[in-house]
């Protein structure tokens, strides 16, 4: 790895997560990677159709059969292949919990499951291609890794340490363009399990995944500027969770604000909360969907329309502040 | 390098095979008082025929040996016909038999991957089966297995058709060309709520098959020698994933089951009725 001056790094173009999984794929397998990769008719919006054109044999298509799909990934690592199966994250897990449940997670199977188009920033497809409850689902499950990256840069890394064990894992990209918040990857790289530190502060943490690290980062900054400490966590690992960081973010900052693109019920607030009540409760609040479905809209809209914005996660914090 | 190290049984012996299975399957749900006798008794001869006739290559010292055939049990509730059969080919001790869905058990209700080894899925949730398979043949092409090699059989129950997921499964075995898959349906005529002419018609079920492009075969699902046969015919084609369809009757060889499938898809007989289909078991299908 090269380490050079931040400021000599250009800044690059916005991407969307899901841009990183087809050249992903194609870095594993031409680093001689014994990978299998999955579609399900969406291989040219999950990008599966790259590793289709460069490495042909190790790419299957099965249709519109999500079920199918989820079966034959389980199948295919029975037989000591390392399986990426790819579709929206409203069909998968959306159309096969069961399949993922029985056989992916309760085999204990050698599969990653890349969702693309997660949360409500899918836009203008409107509530049915929405998924704000796949996180709930896919936590749920025993033994499930499940991680939420925040930009296009740490899907790639997520993505490819993924094949680096034998074990199962879900993670959801976002269809919009982002801008990138893992400039240098000397500066910091994902980690199954552990939080990153974004920004330090005392008085209290925002810990964000997904699409709502970057307007996290921003409501920091603006709190800074009122005067305010706020400690930044972006906590990609759902599932396993970093509760250390969780714990010493509650004693040595006391409040939190949980910041997530999915329903406020099971997902990364949840999973904070959680630690908190067991180890440490602290003031909490939550910036997320509460508790209703989605609608069509283009998706910078519909993120103000569900309150997910920096501005929301500033006022979240001077709520948690206030109950300090 | 391992082999197969089963070699077939001559028909009297699997004759005989069939009785000790099915002896386990009321002895194992007798002393769980629970458990699927029914379903396991109709796919006796089936298992019998791919354990003890030569049909499966497996090797009971060496469960994973990487060029075994696999059999899938897809209506994973039949798991008193795998346990017997696994236990009778040497998979595990007999002993152990008697501990069927007990708490700590490898015998578990449903079937679970490698518990015991020999179990090559977990399942309990229908229509999952075939389209694992898919994914295993897909496998063994990638590693570039002989045609005759690595086989895989699965059995699917007649009522778990309804699942829409077999379909796609189906469908895509011989869109992929997996001839390496043979289907065998357990065609015993009953689901858990009663008749599946009652409660959601497969038939065609052969023309259905056919017209996803897979080689049918009819059989008399009770005569041993005719079902491992079929099997044979279907293991060495290699042109498409082939299906034999099996006649049975839910709950063969033993009378007020068989009488009564509806009655005796899940539970466990009582000490009387035990004994009963005990007598009759050794007496033989008649
Ligand atoms: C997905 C799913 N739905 C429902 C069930 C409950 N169930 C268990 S067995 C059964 C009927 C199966 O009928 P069939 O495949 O004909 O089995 P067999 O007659 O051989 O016992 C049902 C509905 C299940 N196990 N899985
Ligand atoms: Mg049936």
């Amino acid at each position: 790895m090269t380490s050079s001056s931040p400021a000599a790094i250009p800044v690059p173009p916005p991407a969307a997560a899901r841009e990183a999984y087809g050249p992903a794929l194609v870095k594993l397998a031409d680093a001689g990677h014994d990978i299998v990769a999955l579609d399900a008719d969406l291989s040219a919006s999950t990008g599966g159709n790259k590793l289709a054109a460069s490495h042909p044999d190790r790419w299957f298509t099965v249709g519109a059969a999500e079920q199918n799909m989820i079966s034959i990934a389980a199948g295919l690592a029975s037989t000591g292949k390392t399986v990426y199966a790819a579709s929206f994250a409203v069909f998968m897990p959306g159309h096969c919990f069961d399949q993922i449940r029985v056989q992916i997670a309760q085999q204990r199977m050698n599969v990653k499951l890349i969702a693309s188009h997660g949360g409500i920033s899918v836009g203008e497809d409107g509530a049915s291609a929405q998924a704000i409850e796949d996180l709930a689902l896919m936590t749920s499950l025993p033994g499930m890794n499940v991680v939420v990256p925040s930009d296009a840069v740490e899907a790639d890394w997520a993505i490819r340490r993924a094949a680096e064990d034998n074990e199962p894992w879900y993670i959801r990209l976002g269809r919009p363009k982002l801008p990138i918040i893992h400039l240098d990857e000397s500066i910091s790289r994902f980690e199954l399990g552990h939080a990153e530190r974004i920004r330090e502060g005392d008085d209290l943490t925002l810990i964000a995944c997904g699409l709502m690290v970057e307007p996290t980062i921003r409501a920091a900054d603006a709190l800074a500027d009122e005067g305010v400490g706020a400690r930044v966590l972006n906590m990609a690992s759902i599932k396993p969770l970093d509760e250390e960081a969780v714990i010493q973010a509650a004693q040595q900052t006391g409040a939190i604000v949980c910041a997530e693109e999915h329903n406020v019920i099971g997902g990364l607030g949840s999973a904070v909360a959680r630690t908190l009540a067991a180890h440490c409760p602290v003031p909490m609040e939550q910036v997320g969907i509460e508790d209703r479905f989605g609608q069509s809209g283009p998706w910078t809209a519909l993120l103000q329309e569900y309150g997910l914005t920096a501005e929301s996660v500033a006022v979240a914090a001077k709520r948690a502040l206030a109950r300090k | 390098m391992t082999t197969s190290t089963v070699t077939a049984a001559d028909t009297s012996a699997l004759l005989d095979v069939c009785k000790r299975i099915r002896r386990h399957i009321v002895e194992m749900t007798h002393a769980a008082q629970s458990g699927h006798p029914g379903g396991s008794l109709s796919a006796t001869e089936i298992f019998a025929a791919l354990y003890f006739g030569g049909v499966a290559r497996h090797d009971p010292a060496n469960p994973q040996w990487g060029r075994r055939d696999r059999v899938i049990l897809s209506k994973g509730h039949a798991t008193p016909v795998v346990y017997a059969t696994l236990a009778e080919a040497g998979y595990f001790d007999r002993e152990v038999i008697p501990t069927f869905r007990a708490l700590g058990t490898e015998l578990q209700g449903h079937v679970v991957r490698n518990k015991p080894p020999g179990v090559e899925m977990s399942g309990g949730a229908l229509g999952m089966g075939l389209s694992f398979a898919v994914g295993i043949a897909l496998g063994h092409q990638l590693d570039g297995l002989a045609d005759d090699e690595g086989q895989i059989f699965v059995v699917v129950g007649d009522g778990e058709l309804n699942e829409g997921q077999n379909w796609e499964a189906i469908m895509s075995a011989s869109h992929f060309g997996l001839h390496r898959i043979t289907a065998i349906v357990d065609r015993n005529h009953f689901q858990n709520d009663g008749p599946g002419d009652e409660i959601m018609r497969i038939d065609p079920v052969g023309d259905k098959w056919a017209a996803f492009g897979w080689g049918v075969q009819h059989v008399d699902g009770h005569d041993v020698e005719a079902v491992r046969d079929a099997m044979l015919t279907a293991r060495a084609r290699s042109d498409a994933p082939q299906v034999v369809i099996c006649e049975t009757v839910k709950g063969r060889g033993v009378s007020f089951m068989a009488e009564n499938p509806a009655g005796w898809h899940g539970k466990g007989p009582s000490d009387e009725q035990l004994a009963q289909a005990l007598e009759e078991i050794d007496g033989g299908l008649t």
